[in-house]
C-alpha cells in the first residue's frame, strides 16, 4: 500500500514538473523578459531582471509609433464584436431553418456547411471581390470575412442544440399564432442561450487571434488589429525584445480572462460538441 | 484557431444527426421522417376510393402541413446565405477561371495551364507540396499519440489534474502570432533557451530554424506544443464517457491497467482520435500563421507550405499564380481529407 502512494507521489511530481517546464516556461519566459530592460532582455535569459521595469516598458509600448497599439486595440475589438454578433445571428437563424426543415434546399446547406469548413478559402478572388464591392482595407470588410469563415462552424453547434428542443415548442407556439420569424425570435432563440455563450467564446478567440485574413484583407497600419501589430513589431523592435514581449504580454490578455472566467464553459462546449452532438 | 476550431467539427455532421435522430426517435418523432412524411401526402389523396381518410381530415393535414412549412420560412436563411455565397462561395468559384489567368486585378489574360505548370515544374514551389504533407502528417500524428497520453494521464487519480488540464489547455487560447514570436526567440541559436538547456546536459544545441534540415519539423513540435491542448480536452471527454464498468470487467478477468488501455480506453476512444485527427490534418494542410512568423518559408524556401507560397506570390504581385495555388491547395486538401473521412468513419461505424 504505501509503495502505491509513493509511486503515485513519484508519478505525479514528474507530471507536473514535465508539464511546468513544457507548457509554464514559454509564458514565464515572456513574462520576465517583458519587465527587463533593454540591455537584459537583449540577452534572451531566463535570469531574474535586475530592475522591474512594467510602468515604463507599458508607456512605452502603447506609445510606440503613435499609440499604433491603442488603435489596434480598438479595432480588433470593433472587429471581433461586430464579427461574432452576426455570427451569432445569422448561424442560430440558419441552424435553425436547417434543422427544422427536410428538404432539398436544407440538404444542399448542409453540403455548403462542411464544404466551408473543410475548403480553404480563396484569398486573392475574395481581395478582388471585395476591391469590387469598395470594401477592401475596411473593416466592414474583413467582418464580413470573418463572419463568412466563421458561419459554418457556428451553424454546425447551433444546429447539434437545437436538435435537441423538441418540436412541440415550435407547434405550441404556431397554435398561439407565433410563427416563422416571431416564433424563432421569441420562442427559439432565447433557448439557444448555453450554445450561444458557447458561440460567442469560441468565435471571439478566433477573430480576436485572426491573423491571416487582417494581413491580407486589411493591410496598412492606419486599421491595423492587435495580431497584425505584434507581427510588425517583431521587425521593428530587432533590438528591444523586452518591449516585444509586453506586446505579446498585452494581447494575451484578453484570452487570458476568457480562459480565467469561462475555462470550463470553453472547454466543455469543445468537446461536448466535437464528440457527442 | 478558427480554422482549426472549425475544422474539428468536419466529423460531427455524421454524430449529431445521429444524435439527433437518437433523440428524437426516442420522443416518438423522427426528424428524418418529415420528409417522407410529405411524400406520402399527395399518394393518400390520389386514391380517396379505398375509404381512405376524407377530404376533411386530408384538408386538416395539407393546412397542418402547409402551417408548419410557413413557421420555417426560408427567409431565416437569408443573411446566412448571402454572406456565405458572396463573400466565400463566389470567390471560391472565380479561384478556378483566375488561376487561368496571368492577373492584375484590374485585367486578366487567359493563359491555360501555364500557371499549374509553373507551379508544379519550379522546385520552391514544388517543396512545398511535400512540406505541407509533412507537416500535416507530422502534427496530426504527435498531437494524437500526445493528446491520447495526455488524457489517459489526466482522467486518472492525479490529484493535480485539474490544473494540469488548465497548463495543458492554456495554449489553445493564445495567439498564433505571440506563440510563434516566443517560440523563435527561444529556438535561437546558440542564446536561445533551449540550446542553452541542451548545452547543460552536454548536448550541442543548432540554429533549429535557420537549418533546412530542422526548421520544418521544429514549427511543426511548436504546433504541436500549441494544439495539443485541444486534442487533450477531446481525448478526455471522450474517455470520461467509457463506463467504469467495462474497466471492473477487465480487472475481474484479472486484466492489468495495461489491459484496460489495450482493449477499453483504445477502442472506444476511436471517436475522439477520429475528431483529433480529422482536425489537425486539416489545420495542418492550410498552416500558414506560424510558418510565416517562425520561418517566413526559410531558409531559402525550404520550409515553404503552399499556404505560404500562396502568400509570396501574392505579396510578388503573381496574382494569377497565387490564385493556381490556392487551387492546388482545396485540390490536396479535398483530395486527403475527403477519403480520409471516409474511410475513419467507416471504422468508427464498424466499432
Amino acid at each position: 500500500m504505501r509503495t502505491r502512494t509513493l509511486k503515485r507521489l513519484g508519478a505525479e511530481t514528474v507530471a507536473l514538473t514535465v508539464a511546468t517546464v513544457v507548457f509554464l516556461i514559454p509564458f514565464a519566459f515572456i513574462l520576465l523578459n517583458a519587465v527587463k530592460n533593454e540591455k537584459e532582455a537583449t540577452d534572451l535569459g531566463f535570469g531574474w531582471p535586475t530592475e522591474w521595469r512594467i510602468v515604463q516598458n507599458l508607456t512605452e509600448v502603447v506609445q510606440a509609433r503613435d499609440y499604433v497599439l491603442l488603435r489596434a486595440y480598438v479595432n480588433s475589438t470593433i472587429l471581433t464584436v461586430a464579427s461574432v454578433t452576426l455570427i451569432v445571428l445569422f448561424a442560430a437563424m440558419a441552424a435553425f431553418v436547417l434543422q427544422r426543415r427536410q428538404d432539398r434546399m436544407s440538404s444542399a446547406a448542409s453540403f455548403l456547411v462542411l464544404t466551408g469548413l473543410i475548403i480553404p478559402p480563396a484569398v486573392v478572388p475574395t481581395i478582388w471581390l471585395l476591391q469590387e464591392l469598395g470594401l477592401f482595407k475596411t473593416l466592414p470588410g474583413l467582418t464580413l470575412v470573418e463572419v463568412a469563415y466563421g458561419l459554418p462552424y457556428a451553424v454546425l453547434l447551433f444546429r447539434a442544440f437545437i436538435a435537441a428542443i423538441p418540436r412541440e415548442f415550435d407547434e405550441a407556439a404556431m397554435i398561439d399564432g407565433c410563427g416563422g420569424v416571431r416564433l424563432f425570435f421569441q420562442v427559439i432563440f432565447p433557448l439557444l442561450r448555453p450554445v450561444t455563450i458557447t458561440v460567442i467564446l469560441t468565435s471571439s478567440v478566433a477573430v480576436f487571434n485572426d491573423f491571416v485574413n487582417p494581413l491580407y484583407f486589411l493591410p496598412g497600419d492606419d486599421n491595423a488589429t492587435v495580431q497584425v501589430t505584434l507581427y510588425n513589431f517583431q521587425s521593428q523592435y530587432s533590438t528591444q525584445w523586452n518591449l516585444l514581449f509586453m506586446d505579446i504580454v498585452l494581447i494575451t490578455i484578453p484570452p487570458l480572462l476568457m480562459f480565467v472566467f469561462f475555462n470550463n464553459k470553453i472547454v466543455n462546449g469543445m468537446t461536448d460538441k466535437a464528440l457527442t452532438g | 484557431m478558427t480554422r482549426r476550431v472549425a475544422g474539428r467539427a468536419v466529423d460531427k455532421h455524421v454524430t449529431d444527426e445521429e444524435a439527433a435522430g437518437r433523440r428524437s426517435r426516442a420522443a416518438g418523432r423522427r426528424s428524418r421522417a418529415a420528409g417522407p412524411d410529405r411524400r406520402r401526402r399527395p399518394g393518400r389523396a390520389a386514391a380517396p376510393g379505398r375509404g381512405g381518410p376524407s377530404p376533411l381530415s386530408h384538408r386538416r393535414t395539407r393546412s397542418r402541413g402547409g402551417r408548419r412549412h410557413g413557421s420555417y420560412p426560408y427567409a431565416l436563411y437569408a443573411p446566412a446565405a448571402t454572406v456565405y455565397l458572396v463573400i466565400f462561395l463566389v470567390p471560391t468559384v472565380m479561384a478556378f477561371y483566375f488561376s487561368l489567368t496571368r492577373w492584375t486585378l484590374f485585367d486578366s489574360t487567359f493563359v491555360g495551364l501555364e500557371n499549374f505548370r509553373d507551379f508544379l515544374s519550379e522546385q520552391n514551389l514544388r517543396v512545398g507540396f511535400q512540406n505541407t504533407i509533412v507537416y500535416a502528417v507530422v502534427t496530426s500524428g504527435l498531437k494524437v499519440v500526445l493528446g491520447m497520453a495526455l488524457g489517459v494521464l489526466l482522467t486518472s487519480s492525479l490529484r493535480s489534474r485539474g490544473f494540469l488540464r488548465s497548463v495543458v489547455f492554456f495554449p489553445v487560447l493564445v495567439s498564433t502570432v505571440a506563440v510563434g514570436i516566443t517560440f523563435s526567440m527561444l529556438l535561437k541559436p546558440d542564446t536561445g533557451l533551449v540550446d542553452r538547456a541542451l548545452g547543460l546536459v552536454g548536448v550541442d544545441g543548432r540554429d533549429w530554424l535557420g537549418d533546412a534540415t530542422t526548421a520544418l519539423l521544429s514549427v511543426a513540435l511548436v504546433d504541436v506544443w500549441k494544439g495539443v491542448g485541444l486534442a487533450t480536452v477531446i481525448y478526455i471527454a471522450g474517455i470520461v464517457s467509457i463506463p467504469g464498468s467495462y474497466y471492473e470487467a477487465v480487472m475481474v478477468d484479472g486484466g492489468t491497467a495495461w489491459h484496460g488501455f489495450r482493449h477499453v480506453t483504445l477502442p472506444l476512444s476511436w471517436p475522439a482520435t477520429y475528431s483529433v485527427i480529422v482536425l489537425s490534418f486539416i489545420g495542418g494542410l492550410r498552416t500558414f500563421d506560424l510558418i510565416w512568423t517562425m520561418t517566413r518559408g526559410g531558409p531559402g524556401f525550404t520550409s515553404d507550405t503552399i499556404s505560404s507560397i500562396i502568400y509570396k506570390q501574392y505579396q510578388a504581385g503573381f496574382y494569377g499564380l497565387s490564385t493556381a495555388g490556392n487551387v492546388l491547395l482545396f485540390l490536396v486538401v479535398t483530395a486527403l481529407v475527403v477519403p480520409l473521412t471516409y474511410v475513419l468513419g467507416k471504422r468508427q461505424v464498424a466499432s
